[in-house]
């Protein structure tokens, strides 16, 4: 099968204007005749479904959360990118593109990027008109500022609650939906599968988390909108919720999976403290403009910070980069601390972590200055550790943040599986091999306001309304084989929890597939993960019973999928024998340990098709073109 | 160090419920609640007993998902924090804990430390949006805003919408959540054209969700852990009596 | 009409309710004080003062009737909001905590609005019944002061100071409580009603307490 990405012939800047006259319509009056399966209700799912609703389509949304309120986009901090150019400082429709472009490193495509940055504009447009409270300055126009990556400020922010109110935005669309009766919201449902009929995707599997019921839900189209796989680290800023299993079963119903091993790491959270920890924090970027990052000179050093004198701490990114000095990009910052940690410079009790040291700017500006300008970082900083940052230097270490690949899908955001789309972070679209900052919201709400409702219309003028139901015998085996997969996993009854497992499962990608990898690690992954799934099988512990809640076999059956979703990640991380954005293979660097890639070999999209049984994935390469923006390598020294 | 746990425990909504007790005896410090809540857990599992089932996601403090009531405290002792943002340090050696659901008629019980909180959802659904299509929005900068009006409308929009404010009124009144959703589109233009319709109906679905009435105590901004103000709780009392009797 | 009844059922409409009418007798407190008062200018004041409000029998009576109508709309008010709100507190907490979120006045209102409204009937059933049977003698002074139901009682005297105390506790939280229902809560504003509204939870009870305990515990009752 070859990937037919479906880009529009054409100048850049015409093509999705030109892509839109030349999709199908659907009649106005025959919209209500649809029906749309949304799974997922973060911010590309809740503004592709209450903007499918508000057109005249029928949509079913599902969620696993109680709420579309609670979806995982509501934690995003910094803000949303858009080519405004309020600030008057140079901004446009392309530079934006251009930025984007090149912050993943060269990875993805022009015309999906181009069109990001084209829609950017309106999704502003959208958020102030729903009434999202969106800094503003003095005069009332709204306020922008600069982000990572990027040389003007084109960044709209809400406090530090950007995702929230974007989220919450997208989330008043979508019950204002609810209200007219055009979505129907099933909360607390899990979706376990995909339904083909014909080779078309037209419906899904849900469990209800509540009573443990397995259903089947028909629909004309399927829409995934379910976020990304970072939890497969166990580890990471990721909600606990958070999981790859609608795209995972979507993979293993032939959608193919792009750019796995695409993750991003974010070097400024706080560190794990001990054996028990659940989850990770993120910290803001902004605290690097004024904090020093340093370790002590001599390994394995348990002196207090405060009694390391200057000339034994090692200002490590002020010395190796003396021009961006501790403002390098995030995925050399992340390493660099990784490597520091990994010979034995690290700090705290758990020696993953490097210190984060205000001393000087407190001492060069005053407390209020730090207070006025970080006081809810150093706050939230105090609240989880316990430590005082204006007095003691904070411990800082990487974590797995975001996941740049995803399902692969066409210019319409449409999947291998004919029918269905998956948009937001559960797709590889847009972020290449690296996401910049604000960018992610942009996308997610790009994909479900602007993108999906005109690209789906194409698909279902094609089909006939209403055409299917959950009667069709495909329905009944999806439904047998959902059922025989929950009760293989009861009928485990091992002696292992799913936590421990899933910690040992983290353990081997973080340090085999994290943000340093070689040939070997990858090796060792591809022969561990395969035999810690065999050890889930056959010694999982899951109590209680199938038929009612049980949040014990909710997360076994999402581990199921990361322990399949992990394995492909160190094979596709294996094969590209590069270095680009957040995938960092040690063989490939610089002398300076830069990354180095390989423009003339892997300027492709890897999309890998699932095989049946213990066959390996089959890989299939869509070429990148690039024909606005030449190649350039980064340099920070 | 030691601590004791007492919690709630009811296997389904039509259930007896009654308290667990739990010795944990190896509880760091460092440990969030959820996470001392995690090993918990995992010991019961071990022992083929089903293990607390509490909402929980984001465990940053923003989702709005966790929350139980924590010594007679929704989201425990400290101001300004969810239930997952709280640490064992704020608690001692040989500590008793008494750990139990938000208790609510129109929050009904779906299992242990979970309720179901969906009629938040049809409050919210009933007009906490502006009725606008996407695509036919104009600039964004066309309509200035007074910063003072758009900061207050974003104190109000923080709302996580948790339900504390539910569960520690002594009426079970969803007023502080209302208001925060009223207030802030009252604050700002694009709020403005429904603003009668928004009041009226969302108070008439909070009515009819089984919440109780507010009786000005107060409870409700002292636990919020966005530490959303009773200022909004008048302004949606005056954006109620203008809606009925203008 | 549709919209009024609309109004008045609703929750906000039942406090809207509680808050006028608690402000209106509210009102009448002052007058009601300022008449007591009286008391201390001596027997013959008084009786003058009690008499030329019954020579205009028409318009105290008419005053009498709307503010039995105010005061039983607040009572049965109190009454649906009180019962709403048990329904929708089914359950309770083992461990209640809200003694560290909200005061003991604005927790406990229906408490001390049932012990006023005990007194206001034993009240109404012996002084004001005693004035409104005695208006022709004149001596309403005695009245008060009388051994069987006036402050010569020193179980009456009692009474009197504790429902003075509840009624100051009642108002302590209902008063400014009133304004924040009718939305008048800004924060400039806010050190201003508590102000006024100290003259209502503090002064006026104290008012009306300082006859019983100077005629009833310091004179004795005479």
């Amino acid at each position: 099968m070859t990937l037919n990405s479906k880009i529009p012939e054409g100048p850049l800047s015409e093509k999705w204007t030109k892509h839109k006259f030349d999709l199908k319509l659907v009649n106005p009056a025959n919209k209500r005749k649809y029906t749309v399966i949304v799974v997922g209700t973060g911010l590309a799912g809740a503004s592709a479904a209450s903007s499918l609703a508000e057109m005249g389509y029928n949509v079913k949304a599902f969620s696993y959360h109680e709420s579309p309120r609670r979806a995982h986009s509501i934690a995003a901090q910094g803000g949303i990118n858009a080519a405004k150019n309020y600030p008057n400082d140079g901004d446009s429709i392309f530079r934006l593109f251009y930025d984007t472009i090149k912050g993943g490193d060269y990875r993805s495509r022009e015309a999906n990027v181009y069109r990001l940055a084209e829609v950017s504009n309106n999704i502003i447009d959208q958020c102030v008109a729903q009434g999202v409270p969106f800094a503003r300055e003095y005069g009332g126009l709204l306020d922008n500022r600069s982000f990572g990556g990027a040389q003007v400020s084109r960044t709209f922010y809400a406090r530090g609650q950007t995702g929230q109110q974007l989220l919450l935005g997208a989330y008043s669309s979508l019950v204002r939906q609810m209200n007219t009766g055009k979505v129907k919201f099933h909360p607390r449902h899990d979706m376990l599968d995909i339904v083909k009929v014909d080779g078309h995707a037209k419906g899904i599997i849900t469990r209800n988390l509540i009573n443990g019921k397995v259903e089947a839900h028909a629909a004309d189209a399927v829409i995934l909108a379910t976020g990304g796989y970072g939890n497969v680290f166990f580890l990471s800023t990721n909600a606990m919720a958070c999981n790859a299993t609608a795209a995972w079963r979507a993979h293993k119903k032939g959608a193919f999976f792009a750019n796995p091993s695409f993750t991003q790491i974010h070097p400024t959270c706080i560190p794990v403290s001990s054996d028990h920890q659940s989850k990770l924090t993120l910290m803001s970027e902004s605290l690097r403009n004024d904090g020093r990052i340093w370790v002590p000179k001599k390994a394995g050093d348990d002196r207090k910070a405060k009694d390391i004198p200057e000339d034994e701490r090692d200002y490590y990114l002020e010395r190796l980069y003396p021009s961006f000095g501790n403002l390098v990009p995030r995925d050399v910052a992340s390493r660099r601390a990784k490597e520091m940690c990994d010979k034995g410079f690290g700090v705290g009790a758990t020696k993953l972590a490097v210190y984060l040291d205000f001393e000087d700017v407190i001492e060069r500006n005053g407390k209020q200055w730090v207070v006025e300008k970080y006081g809810n970082l150093f706050d939230m900083y105090k609240q989880i550790t316990g430590e005082d940052p204006y007095t003691v230097p904070m411990r800082i270490y990487p974590a797995v943040h975001y996941t740049m690949g995803g399902v692969w899908v066409d210019y319409n955001l449409e999947t291998t599986v004919d029918g269905l789309f998956v948009l937001g972070e559960a797709n590889f679209s847009d972020h290449g091999a690296n996401r910049l900052g604000a960018s992610a919201l942009m996308q997610g709400l790009a994909d479900g306001y602007y993108v999906i409702p005109y690209t789906i219309g194409n698909y279902l003028a094609s089909q006939a309304g209403g055409s299917v139901s959950v009667d069709d015998p495909a329905f009944k085996d999806a439904l047998d084989e959902t059922n025989n997969f929950i009760n293989k996993l009861m009928s485990v009854k091992g002696d292992r929890t799913i936590d421990d497992i899933h910690k040992e499962l983290g353990k081997i990608m973080w340090e085999n597939v994290g943000m340093a990898r070689n040939e070997a690690g990858l090796k060792k992954a591809i022969d561990l993960i395969p035999k810690l799934k065999d050890e889930f099988w056959s010694n999982v512990r899951i109590p209680g019973k199938a038929n009612a809640m049980n949040t014990e076999l909710e997360k076994a059956a999402r581990l199921a999928d990361f322990l399949e979703l992990g394995e492909l990640m160190a094979r596709d991380a294996l094969h590209r024998e590069e270095s680009c954005g957040g995938h960092f293979r040690e063989e490939h660097q610089t002398e300076e340990n830069e990354a180095l890639r390989n423009d003339n070999d892997f300027t492709f999209v890897s999309a890998w098709a699932y095989q049946d049984g213990a066959q390996e994935p089959v890989l299939h390469k869509e070429d990148l073109i690039f024909e606005n923006v030449k190649l350039t390598s980064r340099s920070y020294k | 160090m030691k601590v004791t746990l007492k919690i709630w425990r009811q296997k389904d909504g039509n259930a007896q419920g009654s308290f667990g007790t739990y010795q944990m005896d190896d509880v760091s410090g460092d440990m969030s609640f959820f996470e001392m809540l995690d090993l918990l857990n995992e010991s019961l599992v071990m022992k083929n007993e089903e293990p607390v089932a509490f909402d929980h996601d984001c465990r940053e403090g923003i989702c709005g998902t966790c929350g139980v009531v924590i010594n007679g405290r929704a989201h425990g002792p400290l101001r300004g924090v969810t239930t997952c943002q709280l640490h064992m340090r704020s608690y001692k050696d040989g500590d008793t804990i008494v750990i139990e659901p938000w208790r609510a008629t129109a929050f009904p019980l779906i299992k242990d430390l979970i309720v179901d909180r969906r009629a938040f959802d049809n409050i919210m659904s009933a007009g906490g949006y502006v009725s606008i299509n996407a695509g036919g929005a104009q600039d964004a900068n066309a309509t200035p805003i007074p910063k003072a009006n758009a900061d207050e409308a974003m104190d109000a929009a923080s709302c996580i919408g948790c339900g504390a404010c539910v569960a520690s009124c002594k009426n079970s009144s969803a007023m502080l959540f209302l208001s925060a959703k009223v207030s802030q589109l009252a604050l700002l233009p694009q709020g403005k054209v429904e603003r009668k319709e928004r009041a009226l109906n969302m108070i008439a679905a909070m009515d009819e969700e089984n919440f109780g009435g507010c009786t000005n105590t107060g409870a409700c901004e002292v636990e919020c852990p966005k530490e959303i103000s009773l200022v909004h709780i008048a302004r949606l009392n005056r954006e109620y009596l203008r809606a009925s009797l203008a | 009409m549709n919209w009024f009844f609309n109004f008045f059922d609703s929750s906000i409409g039942k406090k809207i309710q509680m808050a006028l009418t608690g402000l209106m007798l509210c009102a009448f407190l002052i007058i009601h004080l300022i008449g007591n008062l009286v008391l201390f200018a001596g027997s013959e004041a008084f009786n003058g003062y009690v008499g030329a409000l019954s020579s205009l029998k028409p318009v105290v009576r008419a005053i009498e009737v709307i503010l039995a109508l105010i005061f039983i709309g607040h009572v049965i008010n109190a009454i649906r909001l009180t019962l709403e709100n048990w329904r929708s507190t089914e359950k309770k907490y083992k461990v209640n905590g809200a003694g560290e979120t909200s005061s003991l006045p604005s927790r406990t209102m229906g408490v001390t609005g049932s012990i006023i409204f005990i007194f206001l009937v034993v009240h109404l059933s012996t002084i004001w019944w005693q004035f409104q049977v005695q208006h022709g003698g004149g001596h309403f002074y005695d009245i008060v002061m009388s051994a069987n139901i006036g402050f010569g009682n020193v179980l009456i005297t009692i009474l009197y100071i504790v429902a003075m105390f509840l009624l100051g506790f009642h108002l302590r939280h209902g008063f400014q409580s009133a304004f924040q229902t009718f939305g008048i809560r800004y924060n400039k504003y806010g050190t201003f009603i508590e102000w006024v509204s100290a003259i209502f939870w503090l002064l006026i009870p104290l008012g009306f307490v300082s006859i019983p305990i100077y005629f009833g515990l310091l004179k004795g009752g005479f």
